[in-house]
């Protein structure tokens, strides 16, 4: 108490009252403002870069929104040598590597995430948690490189075969297995959005108040009762937002998805056929491209790009919404 | 405290102002060089870096700083004159130079080839002709066992196996080698697919790069694809002859990418601005390249102008024997004679730059 006061500038000992520190004014304001003005700034510049990118993309693009149009989003065809553009391929590519990735990460992400936060020993919590975060930190080139020279390998002498023997009666499965493909790079986001996953889903469950897994066990629930109904369910949209978060990096990514896509601008129901990502063609072709139509329609797949991420992200929102109002009707 | 706060802004509003100015004040204390700047292609990049640095030795008062973006950047960037050069694996086309505000000038520096490469049992020496190759790339001949591979390669077992195509799914000058050779073979490909730095493929896969074509091609048998020459060597890849104008099978090196220009030569357009592809020329390998500097034929800065072409006719003589050890193909002879009098033609208000020698 003592050596508080003496911080507050050298008051005689115990002469001010707290209350009255505070109401009178310290002509400190300054400080205040410069607080609020320094946010209001952040703010002000994020929504400011935000507004500028989305007219550059507008600008740069206009010349193959007016060329192309809406026709644009819809044509199936990229051939840059006689200025034929369309981009549906390629927001077909990214919307199913994402899904293939997420299809493996969710579970496993909140699989580990329950582990972590639930059953694992303390002793063990904090290396396994290290090793999961460390996957976040390896370069995506790196996976690419992993992908190229192993997982394609692998998925081209066994997985796909196998696949293709037993669930063959699928169009998923079917086709030659080349490695590389849809299936390669679902496989590669899953791993690369695992650790955002489970780091964010683990601190949401370690954040479920206590009090919930007593109640729980108190009305005689099993171990995974508890975990389902009183943490999971509780935890619902922390948990949602890390697997947000990990679809905003699916949808993103580039050079990675790129080793391993087979970068073939085509539609096919097969998972083992090659794709393209609307992010690898920028990646791919922004450099080299010479004509101004050719230069604006990357752009415009940019701008697509841009709206599909607001899009996705949005109905994800959406449908916890409408599923979080049905439980609580059901819960009460 | 109000006063207080005030001072300390003021401070820490002058220490910002000092500092600036101090970093703003840097390199004009430095030496007295003239930077010239560049921008354009990737693949002839670890020579120009190496020509620019050989180069400050010879002449300490000119300092280069190229950025490696691409052909497509290099053409942009000179064309709005924000470099002072650019450079380009692929001649500008004509609607390309008559939007650029002067006459731009194509100055050949080296030449590079482009060899087919596969992953095949024991991987034999293969032969293919312009014409087989065009057809696979097509997506026509889809088995190595398929007969017309199989005249070409007498003696040479081929396994009953589909072919998996590999190609450069970033857009690139090797790609526009290729497929500018397959064009002049085929006129089907030429109708269908054309040429480009990006084409839509008939068939195969994409590989990201030249490591990414070679990883592919490494785990997969029964996979053919195309890389750089410099790639295939320093990786030791299996490379395929190829059949030239003359009909002699012609494997990939730097001599015979060199012969490429040397059987060109007589016919040289005088821009350069030609494809050497399927070149005359016994020796000639059908699928090399120059690759070429982009520079205004009328130099807007005079200091800078005698610079340039300074750089260029070293470049052009002495730094023609740093390209065979980067794998590059050096310029032939009679090529050199020939940008010899290109380079000659650089002026300054009408001037001449370079004295007549």
């Amino acid at each position: 108490m003592i050596g508080v006061d003496a911080g507050r500038g050298g008051r005689a000992q115990g002469a001010p009252l707290p209350r009255a520190f505070f109401l009178t004014p310290r002509g400190s304001l300054w400080g205040d403002r410069i607080f609020q003005g320094v946010v209001y700034a952040a703010v002000g510049l994020f929504a400011l870069v935000m507004t500028g990118i989305v007219l550059a993309l507008v600008v740069e693009s206009m010349p193959a929104i007016r060329r192309f149009g809406l026709s644009f989003v819809t044509g199936q065809e990229w051939d840059p040598v006689k200025e034929a553009f369309g981009a549906l391929p390629f927001i077909y590519g990214t919307l199913l590597s994402s899904l293939v990735g997420m299809f493996i990460a969710v579970p496993l992400g909140i699989g580990a995430a329950i582990y972590l936060a639930e059953l694992a020993p303390f002793w063990a919590r904090a290396p396994i948690g290290f090793l999961i975060e460390l996957l976040a930190a390896v370069p995506s080139v790196v996976y690419g490189l992993w992908g190229i020279f192993v997982l394609a390998p692998f998925l081209r002498s066994w997985v796909e075969p196998l696949l293709g023997g037993t669930l063959g009666f699928l169009p998923l499965f079917q086709g030659p297995p080349y490695g590389v493909g849809m299936l390669a790079a679902g496989i590669i986001l899953s791993i690369m959005t695992v650790p955002f996953i489970a780091t964010v889903s683990r601190e949401v469950l370690l954040a479920v108040p206590n009090t919930q897994r007593e109640a729980a066990l108190a009305l005689g629930a099993t171990r995974w009762e508890t975990t389902w109904i009183a943490v999971l369910r509780y935890g619902r949209s922390g948990l949602v937002g890390a697997v947000l978060l990990g679809l905003g990096r699916a949808l993103g990514e580039t050079m990675a998805v790129t080793m391993v896509i087979g970068n073939r601008p085509e539609i096919s129901a097969s998972l083992f056929a090659p794709g393209y990502t609307m992010a690898s063609v920028l990646a791919n072709e922004f450099t080299e491209a010479t004509s101004d139509v050719y230069l604006s329609a990357l752009v415009y797949v940019g701008l697509l790009l841009l709206v599909v991420t607001v899009m996705v992200n949005a109905a994800a929102r959406l449908l916890v919404w409408t599923v979080g109002g049905s439980v609580k009707g059901i819960r009460e | 405290m109000k006063q207080s706060m005030a001072t300390v802004l003021r401070t820490i509003g002058l220490v910002l102002a000092v500092s600036w100015l101090g970093v703003a004040a840097l390199p004009a204390a430095g030496l007295a060089q003239t930077l010239m700047n560049g921008a354009g292609a990737t693949f002839p990049y670890p020579l120009y870096s190496k020509w620019f640095d050989e180069y400050t030795k010879v002449d300490p008062s000119v300092r280069f700083n190229y950025q490696s973006i691409g052909s497509g950047g290099g053409i942009r960037q000179i064309s709005e004159r924000t470099v002072d050069f650019g450079a380009t694996d692929g001649p500008m086309t004509d609607e390309q130079l008559k939007k650029a505000p002067a006459e731009l000038l194509h100055i050949p520096t080296v030449l590079g080839a482009v060899v087919a490469t596969y992953n095949l049992p024991g991987n034999p020496a293969l032969h293919f002709s312009g014409e087989v190759l065009a057809d696979i790339f097509l997506g026509k001949i889809t088995n190595w066992d398929d007969g017309r591979i199989k005249s070409l390669n007498p003696g040479v077992s081929l396994p009953n196996a589909p072919i998996v195509l590999v190609h450069r799914s970033d857009g690139s000058g090797t790609t526009y080698i290729w497929v500018d050779y397959l064009s002049k073979i085929s006129k089907e490909w030429e109708e269908k697919v054309g040429r480009g730095t990006s084409v839509k493929w008939p068939a195969g896969l994409g590989g990201k790069g030249n490591e990414g074509v070679a990883g592919q091609i490494k785990n997969t048998q029964g996979a053919l694809g195309y890389v750089e020459l410099a790639y295939a060597i320093t990786n030791k890849l299996p490379v395929a002859s190829i059949k030239n104008a003359a009909g002699k099978f012609i494997e990939p090196t730097i001599a015979s990418t060199t012969a490429a220009a040397a059987g060109a030569a007589s016919n040289m357009p005088a821009d350069f601005r030609v494809s050497l592809t399927n070149a005359p020329g016994d020796a000639a390998y059908p699928v090399a390249s120059f690759t070429w500097l982009l520079v205004y034929k009328d130099q807007s800065d005079e200091t800078k102008g005698k610079l340039l072409t300074k750089f260029l006719w070293w470049a052009i003589h002495d730094g023609q024997r740093y390209p065979q050890d980067l794998l590059y193909a050096p310029l032939p002879a009679p090529v050199v004679k020939q940008v010899e009098a290109k380079v000659k033609q650089i002026t300054f208000n009408g001037k001449p730059l370079v004295a007549a020698r």
